[in-house]
Protein backbone atom coordinates (compact mmCIF):
# COMPACT_ATOMS: atom_id res chain seq x y z
CA UNK A 1 0.00 0.00 0.00
CA UNK A 2 1.07 3.41 -0.86
CA UNK A 3 2.92 5.33 2.05
CA UNK A 4 0.25 8.37 2.99
CA UNK A 5 1.47 11.50 5.10
CA UNK A 6 -1.21 13.52 7.23
CA UNK A 7 -0.96 16.60 8.15
CA UNK A 8 -3.42 17.61 10.29
CA UNK A 9 -4.21 22.05 10.33
CA UNK A 10 -4.70 23.15 14.19
CA UNK A 11 -4.96 27.15 13.60
CA UNK A 12 -5.88 29.34 10.38
CA UNK A 13 -4.88 32.84 11.95
CA UNK A 14 -3.84 34.54 15.38
CA UNK A 15 -6.95 34.27 17.44
CA UNK A 16 -8.44 30.77 16.24
CA UNK A 17 -9.66 28.12 18.49
CA UNK A 18 -7.14 27.49 21.36
CA UNK A 19 -8.65 23.73 21.57
CA UNK A 20 -8.08 23.03 17.96
CA UNK A 21 -4.51 21.74 18.00
CA UNK A 22 -4.81 19.64 21.05
CA UNK A 23 -8.18 18.07 19.34
CA UNK A 24 -5.98 17.36 16.19
CA UNK A 25 -3.34 15.19 17.87
CA UNK A 26 -5.71 13.60 20.01
CA UNK A 27 -8.97 12.65 17.57
CA UNK A 28 -6.65 10.29 15.44
CA UNK A 29 -3.49 9.34 13.85
CA UNK A 30 -1.32 12.55 12.70
CA UNK A 31 1.79 12.90 11.11
CA UNK A 32 2.01 16.62 11.57
CA UNK A 33 0.83 19.60 12.98
CA UNK A 34 0.11 23.26 11.30
CA UNK A 35 -0.33 25.98 12.70
CA UNK A 36 -0.82 29.66 10.83
CA UNK A 37 -0.55 32.48 13.00
CA UNK A 38 0.24 35.40 10.78
CA UNK A 39 -1.93 37.77 9.12
CA UNK A 40 -1.31 40.89 6.98
CA UNK A 41 -1.16 43.49 10.17
CA UNK A 42 -0.06 40.63 12.58
CA UNK A 43 3.80 41.55 12.02
CA UNK A 44 3.38 44.81 12.80
CA UNK A 45 1.50 44.71 16.30
CA UNK A 46 4.34 42.18 17.11
CA UNK A 47 7.14 44.73 16.05
CA UNK A 48 5.97 46.84 18.50
CA UNK A 49 5.69 44.36 21.03
CA UNK A 50 9.11 43.77 20.46
CA UNK A 51 10.43 47.35 20.33
CA UNK A 52 8.83 47.29 24.23
CA UNK A 53 10.32 44.12 25.29
CA UNK A 54 13.28 42.30 23.30
CA UNK A 55 11.68 38.84 24.07
CA UNK A 56 8.78 39.27 22.90
CA UNK A 57 7.29 39.92 19.46
CA UNK A 58 5.57 36.22 18.27
CA UNK A 59 2.60 34.58 18.95
CA UNK A 60 2.24 33.78 22.73
CA UNK A 61 -0.75 31.49 21.74
CA UNK A 62 1.90 29.21 20.62
CA UNK A 63 3.59 28.26 23.85
CA UNK A 64 0.09 27.16 24.83
CA UNK A 65 -0.77 25.15 21.70
CA UNK A 66 2.83 23.74 22.17
CA UNK A 67 2.18 22.79 26.24
CA UNK A 68 -1.36 20.93 25.06
CA UNK A 69 0.31 19.08 22.14
CA UNK A 70 3.50 18.27 23.88
CA UNK A 71 2.93 14.51 24.67
CA UNK A 72 1.93 13.80 20.97
CA UNK A 73 5.41 15.38 20.21
CA UNK A 74 7.56 13.51 22.70
CA UNK A 75 6.05 10.12 22.67
CA UNK A 76 4.35 10.33 19.39
CA UNK A 77 6.44 11.46 17.09
CA UNK A 78 3.86 13.75 15.80
CA UNK A 79 6.17 17.19 13.84
CA UNK A 80 5.02 20.92 14.66
CA UNK A 81 5.13 23.74 12.05
CA UNK A 82 4.47 27.42 12.66
CA UNK A 83 4.80 30.49 11.41
CA UNK A 84 4.37 31.42 15.34
CA UNK A 85 7.68 33.26 15.54
CA UNK A 86 6.63 36.42 13.99
CA UNK A 87 9.14 38.96 14.17
CA UNK A 88 10.83 37.00 16.92
CA UNK A 89 11.46 33.51 15.61
CA UNK A 90 14.36 33.19 18.20
CA UNK A 91 12.60 34.36 20.89
CA UNK A 92 9.74 31.98 20.53
CA UNK A 93 11.76 28.81 19.95
CA UNK A 94 13.31 30.29 23.70
CA UNK A 95 10.04 30.46 25.20
CA UNK A 96 9.18 26.91 24.18
CA UNK A 97 12.86 25.52 25.50
CA UNK A 98 11.94 27.37 28.43
CA UNK A 99 8.04 25.22 28.47
CA UNK A 100 10.13 21.97 27.20
CA UNK A 101 12.42 22.13 30.16
CA UNK A 102 9.66 22.93 32.96
CA UNK A 103 7.92 19.74 31.82
CA UNK A 104 11.21 17.72 31.66
CA UNK A 105 11.51 16.97 28.02
CA UNK A 106 14.01 19.17 26.83
CA UNK A 107 16.45 16.40 24.99
CA UNK A 108 13.60 15.13 23.30
CA UNK A 109 12.39 18.45 21.76
CA UNK A 110 14.51 19.34 18.39
CA UNK A 111 13.66 22.69 17.86
CA UNK A 112 14.32 24.24 13.98
CA UNK A 113 14.44 28.17 13.58
CA UNK A 114 13.80 29.72 10.42
CA UNK A 115 15.12 33.43 9.77
CA UNK A 116 16.14 35.71 7.50
CA UNK A 117 12.93 37.03 6.37
CA UNK A 118 12.89 40.13 8.43
CA UNK A 119 14.25 43.03 6.28
CA UNK A 120 13.15 46.19 8.55
CA UNK A 121 16.83 46.64 9.29
CA UNK A 122 17.94 46.48 5.71
CA UNK A 123 15.32 48.81 4.26
CA UNK A 124 17.98 51.76 3.39
CA UNK A 125 20.17 49.22 2.36
CA UNK A 126 18.01 47.72 -0.30
CA UNK A 127 16.55 51.17 -1.88
CA UNK A 128 20.09 52.19 -2.07
CA UNK A 129 20.84 49.38 -4.11
CA UNK A 130 17.73 50.37 -6.49
CA UNK A 131 15.17 48.10 -4.88
CA UNK A 132 12.23 50.47 -5.48
CA UNK A 133 9.65 48.29 -3.11
CA UNK A 134 7.14 49.59 -4.64
CA UNK A 135 3.48 49.21 -3.70
CA UNK A 136 2.59 46.59 -5.86
CA UNK A 137 -1.43 47.61 -6.04
CA UNK A 138 -0.91 51.71 -6.44
CA UNK A 139 3.06 51.65 -7.95
CA UNK A 140 4.13 54.26 -5.31
CA UNK A 141 7.27 54.01 -4.36
CA UNK A 142 8.36 53.59 -0.51
CA UNK A 143 9.96 56.78 -0.02
CA UNK A 144 6.55 57.68 0.16
CA UNK A 145 5.93 56.24 3.57
CA UNK A 146 9.76 55.13 4.40
CA UNK A 147 9.79 57.22 7.79
CA UNK A 148 6.16 55.67 8.97
CA UNK A 149 7.39 52.21 8.17
CA UNK A 150 6.83 49.57 11.26
CA UNK A 151 7.84 45.81 10.05
CA UNK A 152 9.18 44.80 6.62
CA UNK A 153 9.35 40.94 6.22
CA UNK A 154 9.40 38.97 2.89
CA UNK A 155 7.11 35.71 2.40
CA UNK A 156 9.70 32.71 2.39
CA UNK A 157 8.39 29.62 1.05
CA UNK A 158 9.09 26.11 2.19
CA UNK A 159 12.79 25.10 1.83
CA UNK A 160 14.07 26.50 4.99
CA UNK A 161 11.45 24.45 6.67
CA UNK A 162 12.16 21.69 4.72
CA UNK A 163 15.88 21.83 5.90
CA UNK A 164 14.95 22.35 9.59
CA UNK A 165 12.62 18.78 8.97
CA UNK A 166 15.75 17.08 7.23
CA UNK A 167 17.85 18.01 10.14
CA UNK A 168 15.68 16.19 12.14
CA UNK A 169 13.80 18.88 14.13
CA UNK A 170 10.43 18.33 15.37
CA UNK A 171 9.36 21.55 16.23
CA UNK A 172 9.88 24.26 13.10
CA UNK A 173 9.14 27.65 13.96
CA UNK A 174 9.47 30.15 11.22
CA UNK A 175 8.57 34.12 10.94
CA UNK A 176 6.76 35.45 7.75
CA UNK A 177 7.00 32.15 5.72
CA UNK A 178 3.68 31.77 3.49
CA UNK A 179 0.61 29.94 5.04
CA UNK A 180 0.95 27.51 2.51
CA UNK A 181 4.24 26.62 3.04
CA UNK A 182 3.75 24.99 6.25
CA UNK A 183 2.03 22.79 4.79
CA UNK A 184 4.16 21.83 1.75
CA UNK A 185 7.59 21.27 3.37
CA UNK A 186 6.66 18.19 5.61
CA UNK A 187 5.11 16.93 1.89
CA UNK A 188 8.03 17.52 0.19
CA UNK A 189 10.61 16.44 3.37
CA UNK A 190 8.86 13.24 3.08
CA UNK A 191 8.12 12.37 -0.76
CA UNK A 192 11.59 13.91 -1.65
CA UNK A 193 10.26 15.89 -3.72
CA UNK A 194 12.49 18.21 -6.10
CA UNK A 195 12.76 22.34 -6.06
CA UNK A 196 11.47 21.65 -9.72
CA UNK A 197 8.98 19.05 -9.59
CA UNK A 198 6.40 21.76 -10.51
CA UNK A 199 3.30 19.41 -10.39
CA UNK A 200 3.79 17.78 -7.22
CA UNK A 201 4.76 21.43 -5.71
CA UNK A 202 1.60 22.94 -6.92
CA UNK A 203 0.00 19.99 -5.14
CA UNK A 204 1.42 20.81 -1.80
CA UNK A 205 0.41 24.66 -2.31
CA UNK A 206 -3.23 23.19 -2.90
CA UNK A 207 -3.25 21.39 0.35
CA UNK A 208 -1.77 24.42 2.06
CA UNK A 209 -4.51 26.68 0.73
CA UNK A 210 -7.05 24.18 1.74
CA UNK A 211 -6.07 23.68 5.25
CA UNK A 212 -4.07 27.22 6.00
CA UNK A 213 -7.68 28.73 6.91
CA UNK A 214 -9.15 25.94 9.45
CA UNK A 215 -12.08 25.13 10.21
CA UNK A 216 -13.07 27.27 7.59
CA UNK A 217 -13.08 24.34 4.81
CA UNK A 218 -14.64 21.68 7.28
CA UNK A 219 -18.30 22.97 7.66
CA UNK A 220 -17.22 27.19 9.45
CA UNK A 221 -18.76 30.37 7.55
CA UNK A 222 -20.07 27.22 5.07
CA UNK A 223 -23.12 28.42 2.64
CA UNK A 224 -23.95 25.51 1.09
CA UNK A 225 -26.02 23.64 3.12
CA UNK A 226 -25.33 25.87 5.90
CA UNK A 227 -28.30 24.83 8.18
CA UNK A 228 -27.95 20.93 7.35
CA UNK A 229 -23.91 21.17 8.50
CA UNK A 230 -24.01 18.94 11.73
CA UNK A 231 -22.61 19.81 14.97
CA UNK A 232 -20.48 22.75 14.09
CA UNK A 233 -20.07 23.29 18.24
CA UNK A 234 -17.83 19.90 17.80
CA UNK A 235 -16.54 21.35 14.66
CA UNK A 236 -13.51 18.89 13.02
CA UNK A 237 -10.19 20.69 11.76
CA UNK A 238 -9.27 19.56 8.42
CA UNK A 239 -6.76 17.06 7.51
CA UNK A 240 -4.26 16.39 4.57
CA UNK A 241 -4.00 12.38 3.95
CA UNK A 242 -1.08 12.89 1.45
CA UNK A 243 0.33 10.51 -1.32
CA UNK A 244 3.90 10.63 -3.07
CA UNK A 245 2.18 11.57 -6.53
CA UNK A 246 0.67 14.93 -5.46
CA UNK A 247 -2.40 13.70 -4.68
CA UNK A 248 -4.15 14.36 -1.61
CA UNK A 249 -7.89 13.64 0.23
CA UNK A 250 -9.03 16.46 2.74
CA UNK A 251 -10.81 14.98 5.66
CA UNK A 252 -11.29 15.17 9.57
CA UNK A 253 -11.26 13.19 12.74
CA UNK A 254 -14.23 10.66 13.29
CA UNK A 255 -16.71 12.20 15.73
CA UNK A 256 -16.05 15.68 15.05
CA UNK A 257 -18.78 17.93 13.61
CA UNK A 258 -19.11 19.96 10.38
CA UNK A 259 -18.75 18.84 6.77
CA UNK A 260 -15.90 17.79 3.88
CA UNK A 261 -17.88 17.55 0.93
CA UNK A 262 -16.71 19.36 -2.73
CA UNK A 263 -18.63 22.62 -1.70
CA UNK A 264 -17.01 22.80 1.38
CA UNK A 265 -13.86 22.54 -0.01
CA UNK A 266 -14.68 24.28 -3.17
CA UNK A 267 -16.08 27.30 -1.40
CA UNK A 268 -12.17 27.69 0.54
CA UNK A 269 -10.52 26.94 -2.59
CA UNK A 270 -11.89 30.30 -4.00
CA UNK A 271 -11.23 32.19 -0.67
CA UNK A 272 -9.31 34.91 -1.68
CA UNK A 273 -8.64 34.22 -4.51
CA UNK A 274 -6.99 36.22 -7.49
CA UNK A 275 -6.38 35.09 -11.03
CA UNK A 276 -7.13 31.37 -10.87
CA UNK A 277 -4.39 30.47 -13.52
CA UNK A 278 -1.55 31.67 -10.94
CA UNK A 279 -1.57 31.42 -7.58
CA UNK A 280 2.11 32.52 -7.30
CA UNK A 281 4.17 31.64 -4.52
CA UNK A 282 7.60 31.46 -3.62
CA UNK A 283 7.88 27.68 -4.46
CA UNK A 284 5.71 27.47 -7.70
CA UNK A 285 2.77 28.79 -9.73
CA UNK A 286 -0.24 26.89 -9.27
CA UNK A 287 -3.25 26.52 -11.54
CA UNK A 288 -6.06 26.30 -9.54
CA UNK A 289 -8.11 25.82 -13.15
CA UNK A 290 -6.45 22.14 -13.23
CA UNK A 291 -7.94 20.85 -10.01
CA UNK A 292 -10.12 17.92 -9.54
CA UNK A 293 -11.99 17.52 -6.99
CA UNK A 294 -13.95 14.12 -5.84
CA UNK A 295 -15.96 12.85 -2.98
CA UNK A 296 -14.79 9.83 -1.82
CA UNK A 297 -16.77 8.70 0.99
CA UNK A 298 -17.95 10.50 4.35
CA UNK A 299 -15.93 13.85 5.10
CA UNK A 300 -13.21 13.13 2.72
CA UNK A 301 -12.57 14.84 -1.05
CA UNK A 302 -9.97 13.61 -3.35
CA UNK A 303 -8.40 16.48 -4.67
CA UNK A 304 -5.72 15.48 -7.78
CA UNK A 305 -4.87 16.68 -11.28
CA UNK A 306 -2.99 19.98 -10.17
CA UNK A 307 -0.23 21.11 -12.43
CA UNK A 308 2.29 23.95 -11.64
CA UNK A 309 4.83 26.17 -13.33
CA UNK A 310 8.36 27.61 -12.46
CA UNK A 311 8.42 30.66 -9.86
CA UNK A 312 8.73 33.79 -10.48
CA UNK A 313 12.10 35.15 -9.49
CA UNK A 314 10.21 37.40 -7.20
CA UNK A 315 9.16 37.65 -3.32
CA UNK A 316 6.38 39.03 -1.55
CA UNK A 317 7.15 41.62 0.87
CA UNK A 318 4.50 42.28 3.44
CA UNK A 319 5.44 46.32 4.84
CA UNK A 320 3.41 47.21 7.54
CA UNK A 321 3.64 51.37 8.02
CA UNK A 322 1.69 53.97 10.30
CA UNK A 323 -1.36 55.39 8.36
CA UNK A 324 -3.03 57.57 10.99
CA UNK A 325 -6.05 57.30 12.76
CA UNK A 326 -9.49 56.35 12.77
CA UNK A 327 -12.49 55.95 15.05
CA UNK A 328 -16.11 54.49 14.68
CA UNK A 329 -19.38 55.30 16.70
CA UNK A 330 -22.76 53.37 16.72
CA UNK A 331 -26.10 54.60 18.19
CA UNK A 332 -29.09 52.60 17.69
CA UNK A 333 -32.66 54.22 17.16
CA UNK A 334 -35.69 52.25 17.13
CA UNK A 335 -39.02 51.69 15.33
CA UNK A 336 -41.18 53.75 14.17
CA UNK A 337 -39.22 55.58 11.32
CA UNK A 338 -36.06 54.33 12.63
CA UNK A 339 -34.22 54.37 9.22
CA UNK A 340 -35.15 57.91 8.92
CA UNK A 341 -34.03 58.84 12.48
CA UNK A 342 -30.94 57.42 11.76
CA UNK A 343 -30.35 59.57 8.40
CA UNK A 344 -31.26 62.96 10.17
CA UNK A 345 -28.63 61.88 12.64
CA UNK A 346 -26.27 61.22 10.51
CA UNK A 347 -26.89 64.78 8.89
CA UNK A 348 -26.43 66.50 12.26
CA UNK A 349 -23.21 64.71 12.93
CA UNK A 350 -21.87 65.99 9.55
CA UNK A 351 -23.05 69.62 9.72
CA UNK A 352 -21.50 69.55 13.62
CA UNK A 353 -18.19 68.21 12.47
CA UNK A 354 -18.34 71.08 9.72
CA UNK A 355 -18.98 73.52 12.02
CA UNK A 356 -16.12 72.82 14.10
CA UNK A 357 -13.87 72.32 11.15
CA UNK A 358 -12.72 69.52 11.36
CA UNK A 359 -11.17 67.83 8.78
CA UNK A 360 -10.97 64.17 7.64
CA UNK A 361 -9.38 61.66 4.76
CA UNK A 362 -12.36 59.96 4.93
CA UNK A 363 -16.01 60.28 6.81
CA UNK A 364 -18.58 57.17 6.48
CA UNK A 365 -21.83 56.47 7.42
CA UNK A 366 -23.65 52.90 7.39
CA UNK A 367 -26.95 52.14 8.85
CA UNK A 368 -26.32 48.29 10.29
CA UNK A 369 -29.68 46.46 9.63
CA UNK A 370 -30.36 48.71 6.47
CA UNK A 371 -27.64 48.47 3.80
CA UNK A 372 -24.33 48.19 5.79
CA UNK A 373 -23.59 45.00 4.23
CA UNK A 374 -24.60 45.14 1.08
CA UNK A 375 -25.24 48.98 0.19
CA UNK A 376 -27.83 50.25 -2.44
CA UNK A 377 -28.44 46.68 -3.36
CA UNK A 378 -30.42 46.25 -0.41
CA UNK A 379 -33.74 47.07 -0.80
CA UNK A 380 -35.20 49.94 1.45
CA UNK A 381 -37.70 48.30 3.55
CA UNK A 382 -40.93 49.87 4.69
CA UNK A 383 -40.41 49.98 8.15
CA UNK A 384 -37.31 48.54 10.69
CA UNK A 385 -37.83 47.19 13.92
CA UNK A 386 -34.61 49.33 14.37
CA UNK A 387 -30.98 50.56 12.65
CA UNK A 388 -27.91 51.13 14.00
CA UNK A 389 -26.10 54.39 12.81
CA UNK A 390 -22.35 53.67 12.40
CA UNK A 391 -20.25 56.65 11.95
CA UNK A 392 -16.46 56.79 11.08
CA UNK A 393 -13.71 58.74 10.36
CA UNK A 394 -9.94 58.71 9.61
CA UNK A 395 -7.40 61.17 9.33
CA UNK A 396 -3.59 62.05 9.87
CA UNK A 397 -4.02 63.87 12.83
CA UNK A 398 -5.08 62.13 16.34
CA UNK A 399 -6.58 65.37 17.66
CA UNK A 400 -9.44 66.04 14.76
CA UNK A 401 -10.30 61.88 15.55
CA UNK A 402 -10.44 62.73 19.11
CA UNK A 403 -12.52 65.64 19.27
CA UNK A 404 -14.79 63.69 17.04
CA UNK A 405 -15.37 60.89 19.53
CA UNK A 406 -16.88 63.59 22.01
CA UNK A 407 -19.70 64.37 19.45
CA UNK A 408 -21.93 61.25 19.59
CA UNK A 409 -23.17 60.93 23.13
CA UNK A 410 -24.55 64.76 22.37
CA UNK A 411 -26.62 63.15 19.89
CA UNK A 412 -28.59 60.89 22.72
CA UNK A 413 -30.07 64.00 24.09
CA UNK A 414 -30.06 66.71 21.52
CA UNK A 415 -30.41 64.90 18.38
CA UNK A 416 -33.49 62.75 17.06
CA UNK A 417 -36.11 60.51 19.68
CA UNK A 418 -35.94 56.49 20.75
CA UNK A 419 -32.06 56.49 20.34
CA UNK A 420 -30.20 53.83 22.63
CA UNK A 421 -26.92 51.45 22.70
CA UNK A 422 -24.84 53.74 23.86
CA UNK A 423 -23.77 51.78 26.89
CA UNK A 424 -20.26 51.13 25.36
CA UNK A 425 -19.40 54.99 26.08
CA UNK A 426 -17.49 57.22 23.66
CA UNK A 427 -15.81 55.33 20.57
CA UNK A 428 -12.02 54.88 20.95
CA UNK A 429 -8.99 56.47 18.82
CA UNK A 430 -7.78 53.71 17.16
CA UNK A 431 -3.79 53.95 15.71
CA UNK A 432 -4.22 52.81 11.63
CA UNK A 433 -1.68 50.22 10.63
CA UNK A 434 -1.49 49.86 7.16
CA UNK A 435 -0.37 46.88 4.18
CA UNK A 436 2.07 48.20 2.00
CA UNK A 437 2.66 44.98 -0.49
CA UNK A 438 5.71 44.93 -2.48
CA UNK A 439 8.34 42.42 -4.79
CA UNK A 440 11.87 42.44 -3.92
CA UNK A 441 14.43 39.95 -6.20
CA UNK A 442 14.69 36.60 -4.70
CA UNK A 443 18.23 36.60 -4.30
CA UNK A 444 19.02 39.29 -1.66
CA UNK A 445 16.64 37.32 0.68
CA UNK A 446 18.95 35.05 2.09
CA UNK A 447 16.93 32.23 5.09
CA UNK A 448 18.90 30.62 7.28
CA UNK A 449 18.11 27.36 9.64
CA UNK A 450 19.04 26.81 13.15
CA UNK A 451 18.62 24.39 15.37
CA UNK A 452 18.58 25.05 19.10
CA UNK B 1 -37.70 33.03 -16.76
CA UNK B 2 -36.02 35.82 -14.30
CA UNK B 3 -33.52 33.42 -11.59
CA UNK B 4 -31.91 34.59 -8.77
CA UNK B 5 -28.33 33.52 -8.68
CA UNK B 6 -29.09 32.72 -4.77
CA UNK B 7 -31.14 29.78 -6.26
CA UNK B 8 -28.27 28.55 -8.71
CA UNK B 9 -25.31 28.82 -6.76
CA UNK B 10 -23.14 29.35 -3.56
CA UNK B 11 -20.35 31.94 -3.05
CA UNK B 12 -17.83 33.15 -0.28
CA UNK B 13 -15.58 36.14 -0.88
CA UNK B 14 -12.30 37.52 0.74
CA UNK B 15 -9.58 40.25 0.72
CA UNK B 16 -6.56 41.54 -1.08
CA UNK B 17 -5.95 45.24 -0.55
CA UNK B 18 -8.57 47.51 -1.66
CA UNK B 19 -9.90 44.16 -3.74
CA UNK B 20 -12.57 41.72 -3.04
CA UNK B 21 -12.93 38.85 -4.51
CA UNK B 22 -16.24 36.56 -5.19
CA UNK B 23 -15.82 32.71 -5.92
CA UNK B 24 -20.00 32.41 -7.55
CA UNK B 25 -19.95 28.09 -7.47
CA UNK B 26 -22.92 26.64 -8.85
CA UNK B 27 -24.79 24.94 -6.39
CA UNK B 28 -25.17 21.52 -9.01
CA UNK B 29 -22.44 21.14 -11.79
CA UNK B 30 -25.42 20.81 -14.67
CA UNK B 31 -26.08 24.67 -13.40
CA UNK B 32 -22.30 25.93 -14.62
CA UNK B 33 -22.74 26.24 -18.01
CA UNK B 34 -26.14 28.84 -16.92
CA UNK B 35 -23.63 30.93 -14.74
CA UNK B 36 -21.15 30.77 -17.55
CA UNK B 37 -23.55 32.09 -19.86
CA UNK B 38 -25.19 35.15 -18.12
CA UNK B 39 -23.45 35.99 -15.57
CA UNK B 40 -21.16 38.53 -17.67
CA UNK B 41 -18.65 40.76 -17.14
CA UNK B 42 -21.23 43.99 -17.97
CA UNK B 43 -23.55 41.99 -15.81
CA UNK B 44 -21.85 41.79 -12.38
CA UNK B 45 -20.32 45.49 -13.63
CA UNK B 46 -24.05 46.65 -13.67
CA UNK B 47 -24.93 44.70 -10.78
CA UNK B 48 -21.92 46.85 -8.64
CA UNK B 49 -22.24 49.90 -10.25
CA UNK B 50 -21.97 52.50 -7.57
CA UNK B 51 -20.97 49.76 -5.07
CA UNK B 52 -17.14 50.00 -6.29
CA UNK B 53 -14.95 52.57 -7.25
CA UNK B 54 -12.66 50.10 -10.07
CA UNK B 55 -12.76 47.84 -12.22
CA UNK B 56 -14.53 44.00 -12.24
CA UNK B 57 -12.47 41.11 -13.89
CA UNK B 58 -14.16 37.60 -14.45
CA UNK B 59 -12.28 34.39 -14.58
CA UNK B 60 -13.93 30.90 -15.36
CA UNK B 61 -13.33 27.49 -13.36
CA UNK B 62 -14.88 25.07 -14.90
CA UNK B 63 -13.34 21.77 -13.26
CA UNK B 64 -14.70 23.49 -9.78
CA UNK B 65 -18.28 24.99 -11.82
CA UNK B 66 -17.46 28.42 -10.30
CA UNK B 67 -16.63 31.69 -11.47
CA UNK B 68 -14.38 34.24 -9.41
CA UNK B 69 -15.00 37.70 -9.90
CA UNK B 70 -12.13 40.49 -8.92
CA UNK B 71 -13.81 43.61 -7.53
CA UNK B 72 -11.29 46.44 -7.56
CA UNK B 73 -11.90 49.56 -4.99
CA UNK B 74 -14.68 47.68 -3.43
CA UNK B 75 -13.51 47.38 0.31
CA UNK B 76 -12.55 51.96 1.02
CA UNK B 77 -9.55 51.44 1.25
CA UNK B 78 -9.12 48.14 2.28
CA UNK B 79 -7.73 46.22 5.58
CA UNK B 80 -6.92 48.72 8.55
CA UNK B 81 -7.43 51.77 6.41
CA UNK B 82 -11.29 51.21 5.33
CA UNK B 83 -14.03 52.67 7.93
CA UNK B 84 -16.61 49.60 6.52
CA UNK B 85 -18.09 47.04 8.80
CA UNK B 86 -17.22 44.43 6.09
CA UNK B 87 -13.30 45.81 5.33
CA UNK B 88 -12.34 42.39 4.47
CA UNK B 89 -15.07 42.05 1.79
CA UNK B 90 -16.25 38.61 3.59
CA UNK B 91 -20.15 39.44 2.41
CA UNK B 92 -19.74 40.34 -0.59
CA UNK B 93 -20.25 37.28 -2.13
CA UNK B 94 -23.91 37.37 -0.86
CA UNK B 95 -24.11 40.93 -2.39
CA UNK B 96 -23.50 39.15 -5.82
CA UNK B 97 -25.97 36.53 -4.59
CA UNK B 98 -28.70 39.24 -4.96
CA UNK B 99 -28.16 39.37 -8.83
CA UNK B 100 -31.06 37.78 -11.12
CA UNK B 101 -30.57 36.75 -14.55
CA UNK B 102 -33.18 36.32 -17.27
CA UNK B 103 -32.94 33.44 -19.10
CA UNK B 104 -35.36 31.72 -21.82
CA UNK B 105 -38.38 29.39 -20.57
CA UNK B 106 -37.38 26.83 -22.57
CA UNK B 107 -33.92 26.80 -21.53
CA UNK B 108 -33.97 27.33 -17.95
CA UNK B 109 -36.78 24.18 -18.00
CA UNK B 110 -34.64 21.79 -19.83
CA UNK B 111 -31.88 22.43 -17.26
CA UNK B 112 -34.30 22.07 -14.33
CA UNK B 113 -33.43 26.01 -13.24
CA UNK B 114 -35.55 27.29 -10.10
CA UNK B 115 -37.38 30.15 -11.25
CA UNK B 116 -37.52 33.00 -9.07
CA UNK B 117 -40.77 33.80 -6.29
CA UNK B 118 -41.34 37.03 -5.47
CA UNK B 119 -37.75 37.82 -6.00
CA UNK B 120 -37.06 41.35 -4.76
Amino acid sequence: MTRTVRIASGQGFWGDSLEAPRQQVEGGQIDYLMLDYLAEVTMSILQKQKERDSSAGFARDFVGAIESVLDAIVNRGVRVIANAGGVNPPACAAAIRTLADSKGVSDQLRIAVVTGDDLLDRLDELLEAGHELANMETGQSLAAIREDVLSANAYIGSAPIVEGLARGANVVITGRSTDTALTMAPLRHEFKWGSADWDRLASGIVAGHILECGAQCSGGNCLYDWRGIPDLANVGYPIAEASPDGTFVITKHPGTGGRISVPSVTEQLVYEMGDPHEYITPDVIADFTTIELEADGDDRVRVSGIKGRPATDKLKVSIAYSAGFKAVGTLVYSWPEALEKAELADRILRERLDRLGLRFDQVLTEFVGASATHGALAKRQPEYPEVQLRFGVRGLQRSAVERFTREIAPLVLNGPPSVTGFAGGRPKVEEIVAYWPALIDKTVVATSVEIV
Amino acid sequence: MRIRLVDLAHARSGDKGDTANVGLIALRPEWYPTLRRYVTLDAVRDHFRGAITGEVERFELPNLRALNFLLHGALDGGGTLSLKTDAQGKVYSTALLRMTIDVPDDEAEACGLPASGDAE
